[in-house]
């Protein structure tokens, strides 16, 4: 007996029913989330909040510019770390297809992008903030800087792939050499791929809270000095969400906010960077 | 008596084991058009690469024998200089997408970090763009970039490119075959007038072309130097049977 | 004399520059093949005197006391394997009907970028600010089902942590999957609308066995990511050392007894040590749950 045709058709309707069901559910947490965020963080930022260092508990008035200040120094240290090695190693990879160290490299970046964030966090402890006796800026910038590389690897890796060999042999056969066919023609026409990976890289890393619990610990005090412990806004949420006063917890939310604008803002330009400086062939 | 400007000596290439240019020996005429012709795979591409020294960036080739550029052995010279001396343009056009078409016809000097006074750039890049038939079209956009140029034009750029640099020789690999018919008449139209400037190497597989615009035609087959003479007396008599039946079509 | 000397010179210093240049890109992805010996290394050695100690008991130890020394971490590989699973099985239905969405009925449109950059959203959020959102959104939700179901109403515990993590892990597999999908080639589906087949018979027969080694390399994505999570768990979960008795339990995973813990173990105890090798644990699960995905994938995937 065989299926009428009605009741396959019905279940077709119903299927494609569930999958537009489904596809919109999802979005709910997001909607959710940013109302949340935008609602409770607005009411936070004021200007009190952007230029003050936090208060005790009790005290209002309390603001959160260590950890601005801060989030921005660890990004500084964490690129100057990862961007040289990791472009570097991306045209590593790019020039050298084939070949048992470069799988072997290959294989390691690929490692290295599945360790969790915590256990990166213990290794930086282990090498920086134990020699130096103390928790530092310097100890969390290279925790987020090795988090870094796998990203900044990957997608130069990619984006030269994608250059025709043609561009290279152009500027070989004018006699130009080797590094400097590389320097100077194949990587600024990849410049807008590499970018885009620099920035997806960093904005990923501005919201890791973990690898920072025990390297840059956070403070309550600006801090300039890298090899102090520094505040940054995820360690600034973590700690004050957790914690029960509610002047901290609002602090939170409006940390939030900033954070949350911050991490999506760099996902736009990354993306527009890849849209507008495309270079075609 | 035509001067000899590149003189290639019992030349033998490889790629892995497998020889792809079997004791080739050849001399180019100075400031003539020579073509080189033959069937898919009879070594043409790579004759011309070995002469700029470009076969051996790929990974697990070898070459043994003689070229002499002028007077200079050219595998004794670094291949840097020896490919500022002459100059290449590929089958498909490849102007550097990221510069100018002012800076695209001075690359080689750029590149290179050669520092010239900038009237000295401006005349070399107004005198290579009129010698490519390119200046008419661009002088008012020097300043964009070369990409936004046809397929004809562009191939026009990277000639201008290559003569920017003064070669001895310009090899040409198949540089009219992903153009239409208009942009091809154009280059070689340009290729024959070229010639009191330059001598030029055009490989092409298209045998009407070489006998329109080349003065002198080398014939290949498998990896040999078949037959060599003025394009004339190859398309009228050829000696060698095998030419002949790449003529009349028989193959290739 | 004096040019050819000049030329030499140059030419000296053109072949330097060029082998200096590749020394240094030789450099870097050795520096990346060494870092990654190293962090193995520093885990191994620093969690030595754990394993020393403790032995084998670490591993299957219920108990985790900093006080009486006790460290047995079965509980939390429990916590970590029961909220990774637990999120994945949430999640897939979800993923997978957004790689359909995008990737079969919605390719282009207004729909399908809305969903496309709600999916980025999702996954740009950092972790920290969905266990704070856990934290003040869903736990008085869960809270309020316990009070229902008459268990203990913490409002923490693994079934909050698992649904977190679940909404977290979605984006990896759906974009993934989505693009698996969308590179079915058209001829088979037409060959199967042409026999007169539904969309969803098209879907479920043609599209979904073709495409499975991609939405099993999303999956394995997700889970990866679900392992390693810390933040988001660590605020939601309870922080219990036990192994959870049901799914409401407030417990602890791997990563998320390292967040809590590490900062108050004195440096060089055995608290720190047997911190490490949780870490060293972790490290482990993961890369194995990658290799032997890896694996699968390589088997699920059609010849063509």
């Amino acid at each position: 007996m065989k299926s009428g045709i009605g009741f396959r058709v019905a279940k077709d309707v119903i299927f494609r029913g569930m999958i537009i069901l489904f596809s919109i559910l999802s979005g709910i947490p997001l909607i959710v989330i940013l109302y949340f965020i935008v609602k409770n963080g607005i009411s936070s930022i004021n200007w009190e909040f952007i230029v003050n260092l936090p208060k005790p508990v009790g005290e209002i008035g309390g603001g959160v510019s260590n950890a601005i200040i801060g989030t921005f120094i660890l990004i500084i240290i964490s690129s100057i770390i990862s961007v040289p090695i990791g472009l570097s190693a991306g045209i590593y990879l790019s020039e050298n297809r084939r070949g048992k160290i470069p799988y072997i490299v290959r294989l390691c970046v690929e490692t290295l992008q599945g360790i969790p964030s915590i256990v990166i966090g213990i290794i930086a402890y282990a090498w920086i903030v134990v020699p130096m006796k103390s928790p530092s800026a310097l100890s969390g910038g290279v925790a987020l800087g090795i988090m870094m590389l796998p990203v900044i690897i990957r997608t130069t890796e990619e984006t030269l792939k994608l250059i025709p060999i043609s561009l290279r042999e152009a500027s070989l056969a004018l006699g130009v050499p080797y590094f400097r066919t590389i320097l100077r023609v194949v990587l600024p026409a990849g410049l807008s791929g590499i970018i885009t990976g620099i920035l997806l890289s960093i904005a990923r890393i501005t919201g890791e809270t973990a690898p920072l619990l025990f390297t840059a610990f956070g403070s309550n005090f600006m801090n300039l000095n890298v090899f102090k412990p520094i505040a940054s806004l995820p360690l600034v949420i973590f700690n004050y969400a957790t914690s029960p006063y509610n002047e901290w917890i609002s602090l939170a939310w409006g940390a939030s906010f900033v954070l949350v604008v911050l991490a999506l803002g760099l996902n736009l330009i990354a993306k527009l960077v890849a849209r507008k400086w495309k270079v075609q062939f | 008596m035509e001067s000899t400007v590149l003189k290639i000596e019992e030349f033998y290439a490889y790629f892995g084991d497998h020889c792809v240019l079997n004791n080739v020996s050849l001399s180019i005429p100075r400031n003539k058009v020579t073509a080189v012709m033959g069937p898919s795979g009879c070594g043409k591409t790579t004759l011309i690469r070995c002469i700029n020294r470009m076969h051996e960036l790929i990974p697990g080739t070898r070459v043994s024998g003689k070229i002499f550029l002028l007077d200079e052995d050219v595998y004794a010279t670094s291949p840097i200089i020896v490919r500022r001396k002459i100059g290449m343009v590929f089958q498909r056009p490849n102007p550097f997408p990221t510069m100018s078409i002012y800076d695209n016809v001075i690359a080689g000097y750029k590149l290179n970090g050669i520092r010239l006074a900038k009237s000295e750039l401006g005349r070399i890049v107004e005198e290579s763009l009129r010698k490519s038939a390119l200046w008419n079209e661009v002088k008012d956009v020097l300043h964009r970039k070369g990409t936004f140029l046809s397929g004809g034009q562009q191939q026009r750029l990277c000639l201008a490119r290559a003569l920017a640099m003064n070669p001895e020789i310009i090899l040409l690999d198949e540089p009219t075959s992903s153009l239409d018919p208009k942009s091809t008449s154009h280059i070689e139209e340009l290729i024959t007038q070229l010639e009191n400037d330059v001598t030029i190497i055009i490989v092409t597989h298209n045998t009407a072309q070489a006998a329109r615009i080349s003065d002198f035609t080398a014939f290949m087959y498998l990896g040999e130097m078949i037959e060599f003479g003025p394009t004339e007396r190859m398309f009228t008599v050829p000696q060698d049977k095998r030419t002949e039946e790449y003529l009349t079509g028989k193959f290739g | 004399m004096l040019k050819i000397a000049k030329k030499n010179k140059k030419r000296d210093r053109l072949n330097i520059s060029e082998s200096v240049f590749r020394k240094i890109l030789y450099l870097a992805g050795i520096c990346m093949i060494v870092i990654i010996f190293t962090i193995f290394l520093t885990l191994l050695v620093k969690s030595l005197p754990a394993f020393r100690t403790l032995g084998v008991h670490f591993l299957y130890g219920k108990t985790w006391d900093p006080v009486s020394s006790e460290f047995g971490s079965i509980s939390f590989l429990v916590g970590t394997l029961i909220t990774s699973f637990l999120s994945l099985i949430i999640s897939i239905p979800f993923s997978l009907s957004i790689s359909i969405f995008l990737g079969e009925y919605f390719r282009e449109g207004m729909a399908s970028s809305l969903i496309k950059s709600s999916m980025e959203l999702l996954a740009g959020i950092p972790s920290v600010i969905y266990g704070f959102c856990g934290i003040f959104i869903l736990v008085p939700v869960v809270r309020a089902i316990e009070m229902k179901l008459g268990i203990t109403p913490m409002g923490v515990g693994i079934f909050t942590a698992s649904i977190v993590l679940s909404i977290m892990v979605i984006p990896y597999s759906a974009s993934l999957g989505r693009e698996v999908i969308q590179l079915v080639p058209s001829e088979l589906k037409e060959a199967a609308f042409s026999l007169g087949a539904t969309r969803y018979e098209v879907i479920r027969k043609v599209v979904l066995p073709y495409a499975r080694s991609g939405i099993f390399a999303g999956i394995l994505l997700s889970l990866g990511r679900a392992l390693g999570e810390t933040m988001a768990v660590t605020m939601v979960i309870g922080n219990m050392n036990a192994i959870p008795k049901n799914i409401f339990s407030p417990s602890n995973t791997m990563a998320s007894v390292i967040a809590n813990e590490f900062m108050e173990a004195s440096p060089g105890s055995l608290h720190l040590s047997s911190l490490v090798a949780v870490g060293l644990l972790l490290f482990v699960v993961t890369a194995v749950v990658n290799i032997i995905g890896k694996y699968i994938i390589k088997k699920l995937s059609v010849e063509i």
